[in-house]
């Protein structure tokens, strides 16, 4: 008999159905993944499970828990098996964890409130559980409050804090999907270590974490369960259409062929690049250049600079030091004083389409009003026609053109917003994190989009990303980024097949492979990004690096050529 | 639309209606005194349909006559402090740094004054004159306004939509206009009605002391105030008008947040 045995799940609000009648059992000790995109119903099932649900949802079906139903169970009973027997970890821990009390306390309070511990031997408990989870200096972090904490040291405590009742069951719902890479490596190592016989539901959409950390999968696609079965069987013969569209769609870091060198003239160029605020210097000295029709890939850590640097590009933050060059001139100043013949051909697109659009303009207003601007003598049904050209060409319904933003998907509002700064045809486009946000199977028909418009028009592309499997598939050229500094520069394919610099290797490594043959490799960075405000003397890397020596924390590197690589590196040859 | 606005706002346009046309169709004159009919209470006799209070006089005619100067003031009041308030928050917002930090620093010393006691000081020192108290209502409600037009300018300058406009070569009267402006509609609507019954309460308030509009001329507060008086033997004369304040007061903050509600959800999740 199964641990959690869930038949038949159906969840309704209102009229709408978002989970229709799913199965799924989890094992005693056993690793569960269940996977789907946004909207797919897999948070919703998790919510069911633990009973969280809103009040106007509508549960069917049954959901039993080492024998006993949980549906029938009154609020008493199931807050008594809430805390005992089944753990729970969010995406956000800032949300889940009480921003008014000290860590030591939070973690206290569940033993003494569910008689797991006395008042004497709580604390000790708390402590060996903090350790237990990898939080450097438990002593100090046990007085600590929330905000004084990383996100990921904020995750290790909701970890903590979803084990220390030694439950029989945790289910963690995209726990590190807010993390960087190196983190979120950490973390599901050290989840897998100290996991011991608990059993693990593990939401997430990537399936790099299902293939590396889960024996079992789940697929649910639209409320529905697709396919389910081991994880090795099912990513190597998919039962369904869905779930091979959603292994081929998923971007990998370990193989693939980059797209070859472009050889074409420098379009753009950036020198010695600092941007400061106040005292914090997020740039401290990054040259790069992009040349015609040539993508390249800028990556890093949150912290690494890597927004910061192509915003002063584009004169939304000053350049504390540094220039800029386009076509051969200087571009200085704010955008607003720039030349309009400049700024139009350098575009930008945001992270997060819902707040790049202006929220009071319809669809067809946005995309048209840069046009508007620049050509203002253009008749209204030129542009008109100009609109609903480029829209088609970002695959959207000219039906949309009435449309608010709110009144959008995420995937069609990150076209609108591509439609808007493509419009004018612009010579760079600058994406920040442009994907992110997007499910695989839109992100991939962005990602298409974008190659089929370089590939015509000669679009040079810039484009910021965490995301190293996408830059693998996409760009030419890769920047590494680490604390404001540019610690590697290479051709796409050398970066990924012989990266030179330790944080670039580590940065690789760290990336979750979507395929259960290639065996996931231990987290290779420990800690993480030190302090912008002080940051360490010498290579700002030294304090993380695996291979550190004496001359690193005294000297900073500088970049150098070595073998067609330029790198940061006082140990590289 | 949601149900809220609708059924608020035809309340108050009806309301409006009535006392716009109820005195001209009634057959009394608001200072026409009936000194046969003291006191008489509510009914069609005579058309006297709210009664007449202490002095004769229709008091449906004079509780609509209240209603037009209280909506009249509290409009005229809300429109001075919208009108200063979004000019001077818009303009601290948007230029920001030393200039921002002197005119907050000014609004922050007027909040600090006892406004009230200036008011009814002014009252005494200059008679009791119609205009000074929309002038000091709405002295009083611009701060308010100013702040928060101030705060939302800031946080839409940074937004990531207006740095795009920037980038697409929008100047800036054209980013004023098309991208800050519809946004703070929005917040501005809405506290324009929440800031009209805060000045109809301030309205009465001073009437209900005295210092209001002066007789024969009449406000829901001052009609309040002389209800009170009569509370024992006639008390309609402080029921209705009470209830109308309650009721114009009520129909003002669901309008508010009726349209606040459909704002926010221009704003998305």
């Amino acid at each position: 008999m199964s641990l959690l045995d869930v038949t038949g799940l159906t969840i309704r609000y209102g009229n709408t159905t978002v989970v229709d009648g799913i199965d799924l059992f989890v094992d005693r000790g056993e690793s569960v993944g269940l996977v789907g995109e946004s909207g797919s119903g897999k948070s919703q099932s998790a919510l069911a499970i633990l009973g969280l649900l809103p009040r106007q949802a509508r549960v069917g079906g049954r959901i039993e828990f080492d024998g006993r139903s949980l549906l029938d169970a009154g609020e008493e009973a199931l807050d008594t098996i809430r805390a005992r027997r089944i753990g729970m970890v969010f995406q956000d821990p800032m949300q889940a964890l009480n921003p008014y009390l000290r860590i030591g306390r939070q973690l206290r309070q569940v033993l003494l409130a569910h008689g797991l511990a006395g008042a004497g031997d709580a604390d000790a408990r708390v402590l060996a559980m903090l350790e237990r989870v990898g939080l450097p200096d438990p002593e100090r972090q046990f007085r600590a409050w929330p905000h004084e904490l990383s996100g990921g040291m904020r995750q290790r405590v909701m970890i903590a804090s979803a084990l220390i009742a030694q439950p029989d069951l945790l289910i963690a719902d995209e726990p590190t999907t807010a993390l960087d890479v190196t983190v979120q490596a950490q973390i599901l190592d050290m989840l897998e270590a100290i996991r011991d016989d608990t059993a693990l539901l593990l939401i997430t959409h990537d399936l790099g974490i299902v293939a590396g950390h889960c024996e079992h999968m789940i697929v649910l696609d639209e409320g529905r369960l697709v396919d389910q079965g081991p994880t090795t069987s099912l990513f190597s013969s998919p039962g369904s259409p869905h779930t091979r569209r959603l292994i081929s769609a998923a971007p990998r870091v370990d193989r693939g062929d980059p797209p070859p060198p472009v050889t074409s003239a420098t379009r753009l160029s950036v020198g010695d690049a600092v941007v400061e605020y106040g005292r914090l210097r997020a740039v401290a000295g990054a040259s790069f250049a992009v040349r015609e029709g040539e993508t390249v890939a800028v990556v890093g850590e949150s912290g690494s600079g890597k927004s910061s640097l192509v915003r002063a590009v584009l004169g939304l933050v000053p350049l504390a030091s540094g220039r800029v060059v386009y076509a051969g001139e200087t571009l200085e100043g704010p955008v607003q004083r720039r030349p309009q013949a400049r700024r139009r051909d350098l575009q930008l697109v945001f992270q997060d389409p819902m707040s790049a659009l202006n929220p009071q303009m319809r669809v067809q207003a946005i995309v048209a009003e840069p046009l508007l601007v620049n050509e203002p003598t253009m008749a209204a049904a030129a542009r008109r026609e100009r609109v609903a050209g480029i829209l088609e060409r970002v695959g959207l319904d000219e039906s949309l053109l009435r449309r608010f933003p709110h009144e959008l998907s995420g995937g069609q509002a990150q076209r609108v917003a591509i439609a808007r700064a493509l419009i004018l045809d612009p010579k760079v486009l600058i994406c920040d994190e442009a994907v992110a946000a997007l499910d695989g199977s839109i992100r991939k028909q962005v990602l298409d989009l974008l190659r089929e418009v370089q590939r015509d028009t000669g679009l040079s592309i810039v484009f910021i990303s965490h995301d190293l499997a996408v830059v693998r598939s996409l760009s030419h050229r890769v920047l590494v980024m680490y604390m404001g500094r540019v610690v590697e520069v290479a051709d796409c394919a050398t970066l990924f097949d012989q990266a030179r610099h330790p944080y670039t290797r580590a940065l690789i490594d760290s990336v979750p492979v979507p395929d259960p043959v290639v065996a996931p490799k231990p987290a290779p960075l420990r800690g993480e990004v030190s302090s912008l405000l002080h940051p360490p003397p010498g290579c700002v890397f030294h304090p993380r690096c695996p291979k550190a020596e004496a001359i690193c924390s005294n000297r900073a590197p500088t970049l150098r050529d070595v073998g067609g690589t330029r790198v940061a590196c006082h140990l590289v040859n | 639309m949601t149900r809220t606005i609708k059924v608020s706002a035809t309340f108050l346009l009806t309301i409006a209606l009535v006392a716009v046309a109820g005195p001209w169709l009634s057959p009394h004159d608001y200072v026409a005194t009936n000194f046969d009919r003291l006191l008489a209470a509510p009914g069609l006799g005579d058309m006297h349909l709210f009664g007449t209070d202490d002095l004769g006089r229709d008091l449906f005619v004079r509780t609509m006559l209240g209603v037009r100067v209280t909506l009249i003031v509290a409009i005229v009041a809300s429109l001075v402090s919208l009108v200063i308030g979004v000019a001077y928050g818009a303009v601290a917002g948007f230029v920001g740094g030393r200039v921002d930090a002197v005119m907050m620093r000014f609004v922050d010393t007027l909040y600090a004054l006892p406004f009230i006691f200036f008011v009814i000081l002014l009252m005494v020192a200059f008679e009791r004159n119609f205009l000074l108290i929309f002038v000091a209502i709405g002295a009083i409600n611009w701060l308010d306004m100013a702040r928060i037009v101030r705060g939302q300018t800031l946080s839409l300058r940074e937004r990531e939509f207006v740095e795009a406009a920037k980038l697409a070569g929008v100047g800036t009267p054209r980013i004023i206009l098309r991208h800050i402006a519809p946004n703070l509609i929005g917040i501005v609507v809405v506290y324009v009605t929440l800031t009209i019954p805060q000045a109809i309460l301030v309205e009465s308030f001073l009437s209900f002391l005295g210092l209001g509009v002066q007789e024969p001329q009449t406000s829901l507060g001052a009609l309040v105030n002389s209800g009170l008086g009569q509370m024992e033997g006639a008390s309609w004369m402080l029921l209705i008008p009470a209830a109308l304040l309650a009721a114009i007061l009520m129909a003002f903050n669901f309008l508010g947040d009726g349209l606040r509600d459909l704002f926010d959800a221009r704003q998305g999740p």
